[in-house]
């Protein structure tokens, strides 16, 4: 009964506290510009399950694809073996589903299969992040903290997988003792070869059974609410940033409303335009972005194959989309960390630009979308670049010299380059 | 097209040279060779001539929205003036922009890029590669423009005019929806490129020399300058040649 109401207490304090940092992480995503995304529900939920569900944008690298495939399902399906823990917690029973037979046997003989692909997987990533050393997991934004975070989720997973396994190899050698509470159910294909490997008394096989449970459980629960703070957080991200994912070709960027208004009044002078309110052009801060471009930042799990295929950051250029992404995600936290200290109108003086990212990055950027494409959770880092350059461009008229020759160009000759007009025709002549 | 209104005809397609394909010398290689395939093909078309100005794209990619919105709508009064419906552009840029920016500006026209037309051209019988040199069992490379494929998906239509060649299609390590950019998107085409360990048209030209090519094909007159001038830098202009899809169909029909 003790051992109930504990788990009871924990659960209810571990779903309270995600729940409260959740909240704030939708707070923080609701900081940005609204935009609509709610149009087209099938092609988007279709986008959702082709991109998140059925994980097609990670083919692409049929290694890690593979082994994060595992990961994933065991993910997904293990989370059925947690719903009867739950209710074993909660109401002092022992392999409540037992009464399934046959397929309860199936559904834990799977789980043990799964659990130990998804143990394994773990440790070869482990080994590809801090062995083999993999380009792709370093650059100058995979400091300290972002490689940790890699590390302790994938550990932890290692443990949560092995206590799972290890509480089912206990349980299962109970089972052959004939231990009274410990009913004969499941099929252990992975745990069996564990057996051996655990003390032979009753007492203590229940201590090993009720730690590895115990462990399991509330590592899970402490897990849960690690994801708030970690690039993990892509786990439950991945879904609605599919869902809500840009459906246009890549190459269209938005045509700015509040720019419209002004182009037409002055190239109409008798338009009036609607009433808007005066904003800025572009974006200075994390709160200039849309919710979108936020939700992103959110969800970017930092695996860096946007940066990795950036021609900037391949030849050697500062600019990292994976960088945009972490800068965008840890300014906006860091605004909503002052909000909650100091009230919604405060300002820190900080911005995203000069503070997190600088122009040298915005300027690089040759907008091929390659980073966009890269993303297996349609991540669009170039639309933020863009809104960047927008506000240096349009509010602050600092682009570099060449880029201002080059528009002035534009706006004088009607053509990038310092020609007449009126030679425009000119190559008909020429043979 | 001043001349056709004139006389009261209206044309089966406009071709929008860009400024790239009117101003650059190289590229006005390629505008000809545009032109010669539709008059072989007898279609009617017609272009802007003075009337015709930016689209405005470089402006929108450095972040100046005001400066492309003044151009897009001042083209599109030309283009609605004209009662253009159909436009084939030499530019992937030009394409992208008057495709798919300018219908939320009130300039909604079909839009196609030049190796789309050359596609169809072929599919439809009207173009064929003969009568001209032959590029049999060449070795030819095709470098994807971004914003003709990531940008708008179009990765089919510059193969398939090089499929009717006959000639051995290589493909690079990073082609199609992984191609690597040239380097002069994003406005990059009118600025020195920012500190780095090497320039990005190099990065390609060495990609593309790593398949032995004998030609090089683009379908971007951007691209065109950053693939030829990274030729020039290796020093392979005799081997290499880089050419446009265009420009390899004319020759190809002895255009």
């Amino acid at each position: 009964m003790v051992a109930q109401i504990l788990f009871l207490v924990i659960t209810l304090a571990a779903i309270a506290l995600f729940t409260v940092n959740l909240r704030k992480i939708f707070r923080n995503i609701r900081l940005g510009k609204s935009v609509d995304r709610n149009d087209q529900p099938v092609k988007r939920l279709i986008t959702m399950m082709r991109v998140a569900f059925g994980q097609s944008k990670m083919v692409v690298r049929p290694i890690p694809a593979f082994l994060h495939f595992f990961v994933y399902i065991g993910f997904v399906i293990i989370n059925i073996e947690v719903l009867e823990i739950m209710i074993d917690g909660l109401f002092g029973t022992h392999r409540v589903f037992h009464g399934l037979g046959g397929f309860y046997n199936f559904l834990i003989g799977s789980f043990e299969i799964l659990a130990f692909t998804v143990w394994a997987a773990c440790v070869i990533f482990l080994i590809r992040r801090n062995v083999l050393k993999l380009k792709r997991f370093s650059g100058v934004e995979m400091t300290k903290w972002p490689k940790s975070d890699a590390n302790y989720i994938l550990i932890t997973e290692i443990l949560l997988m092995s206590a799972f396994l290890l509480m089912n190899a206990a349980d299962a050698k109970l089972q052959l003792l004939g231990a009274s509470h410990y009913i004969n159910a499941g099929a252990f294909p992975v745990s069996q070869y564990l057996m051996n490997l655990l003390p032979s008394t009753e007492s203590a096989l229940v201590i090993v059974e009720r730690s590895c449970w115990w462990f399991h459980i509330i590592g899970i629960l402490a897990f849960l609410n690690y994801l708030p703070y970690s690039k993990h957080f892509h786990i439950l991200f991945a879904f609605p940033n599919t869902y809500f994912s840009n459906l246009e070709p890549k190459g269209e960027f938005t045509n700015m409303a509040s720019v419209n208004n002004e182009v037409k009044a002055m190239l109409d002078p008798s338009f009036v335009p609607a009433e808007t309110e005066p904003g800025k052009f572009g974006a200075k801060d994390a709160t200039d972005l849309s919710w979108i471009n936020l939700m992103n930042a959110y969800t970017c799990t930092e695996c860096g194959r946007c940066t990795s295929v950036c021609p900037a950051n391949i030849t050697g250029k500062l600019l990292s989309p994976r960088k945009i992404m972490m800068d965008t995600r840890d300014r906006i936290t860091e605004i909503g960390k002052g909000i909650d200290q100091n009230g919604a109108e405060h300002q820190d003086g900080k911005s995203l630009l000069d503070d997190y990212i600088t122009r040298e990055e915005i300027w690089a950027c040759t907008s091929c979308n390659a980073c966009v494409e890269a993303c297996p959770v349609n991540i669009d880092p170039l639309q933020i670049i863009m809104e960047l350059r927008r506000f240096a461009v349009m509010e602050e008229s600092q682009a570099p010299a060449s880029i201002n020759a080059m528009m002035s160009n534009v706006e004088n000759n009607q053509a990038p380059w310092k020609y007449s007009p009126a030679d425009r025709f000119n190559w008909a002549d020429e043979k | 097209m001043a001349e056709l209104m004139a006389a009261g005809e209206e044309p089966e397609i406009l071709f929008w040279v860009g400024c790239a394909g009117s101003y650059d010398e190289r590229a006005q290689k390629i505008t000809r060779d545009i032109c010669k395939i539709l008059h072989h093909v007898g279609m009617k078309y017609a272009v802007l001539g003075t009337e015709e100005s930016c689209t405005g794209d470089p402006a929108k990619r450095a972040g100046n929205e005001f400066l492309f919105q003044m151009q897009a709508m001042t083209n599109i009064e030309v283009l609605n003036a004209y009662n253009i419906k159909k436009i084939v552009t030499g530019c992937p840029h030009c394409f992208n922009t008057i495709k798919n920016e300018y219908p939320g500006l009130g300039g909604t026209y079909e839009v196609i890029h030049h190796t789309q037309l050359i596609q169809d051209l072929i599919n439809d019988g009207k173009l064929k590669a003969e009568g001209g040199e032959s590029f049999k069992g060449k070795k030819i490379t095709y470098h994807d423009p971004c914003y003709l494929g990531r940008g708008n998906g179009i990765y089919e239509a510059p193969r398939k005019a090089l499929e009717v060649l006959d000639a051995q299609l290589v493909e690079m390590k990073r082609c199609k929806s992984n191609g690597l950019c040239c380097g002069a998107g994003g406005a990059q085409m009118f600025k020195e490129p920012e500190k780095g360990k090497k320039d990005i048209n190099v990065e390609r030209i060495d990609e593309a020399l790593e398949t032995n090519p004998q030609v090089i094909a683009a379908g971007c007159p951007f691209c065109m300058t950053m693939l030829s001038d990274g030729i020039k830098l290796k020093d392979k202009e005799q081997e290499v040649k880089v050419l446009d899809i265009a420009e390899i169909t004319a020759r190809a029909n002895g255009l």
